[in-house]
């Protein structure tokens, strides 16, 4: 999953009868700094809640569309959690190797 | 599959039914001297991972599924392993 800023909402009326019901953002991809990456997308929101400003998480491509609960409606992008916190690793245990990393051709 | 460090938690009390009561984990694809590379994923951690363990990481929907016992099922980065080792010989 990836995290994502609702930027926006999307609204159509004529639309595919799976789609009846279903809520689609205007999201922007976020780098795991949660700073934008320039990538915008349209996702269904599987949370019902979501909306312009929040951060959340989206899973895409054939799991985007397991996310509704009607699924494998013709979707491919879904916000499947809206974020309440981020805590990123920024100690010795980020830096350093935590597995024995060997690589064998320079004789280490 | 690849190998990756998890960077961080992710906490979300709003979420599809499939991720309840799941750990989210931040974890960064490394490259094959073990560096960091900037791609990244939230994963569902199934082993007991922590913060700056090194980590195999399934990527695929329908290992995912099976792993987690789930059909239909909206995942599919899992954290299936914490890593030991690595020996690259070429």
């Amino acid at each position: 999953m990836k995290f994502g800023r609702v930027v926006g909402t999307v609204v159509a009326t004529r639309k595919y009868e799976d789609l009846e019901g279903v809520k689609f953002l205007v999201v922007h991809f976020l780098d795991e700094n949660q700073q934008p990456t320039g990538n915008f997308e349209i996702a269904a929101d599987a949370t019902e809640q979501a909306g312009p400003g929040e951060l959340v998480f989206m899973v895409a491509s054939r799991e985007g569309s397991q996310a509704l609960p009607e699924w494998f409606v013709p979707i491919d992008l879904a916000i499947t959690g809206i974020v309440d916190e981020v805590e990123v690793e920024t100690g010795p245990r980020r830096n350093e190797p935590t597995a024995h990393w060997y690589n064998l051709d320079e004789g280490d | 599959m690849y190998i990756g460090k998890v960077i961080g938690t992710v906490v979300a009390t709003i979420k599809i039914d499939h991720l309840d009561k799941r750990k989210l984990l931040l974890v960064d694809m490394l490259d094959l001297k073990g560096d960091e590379t900037g791609y990244y994923d939230i994963a569902v951690d199934v082993v007991q991972a922590g913060p700056g363990d090194t980590v195999l990481v399934i990527d695929e929907g329908n290992g995912a599924r099976q792993i987690l016992d789930l059909d239909p099922g909206a995942i599919r980065a899992v954290i299936v392993g914490v890593v030991d080792e690595v020996s690259i010989a070429a």
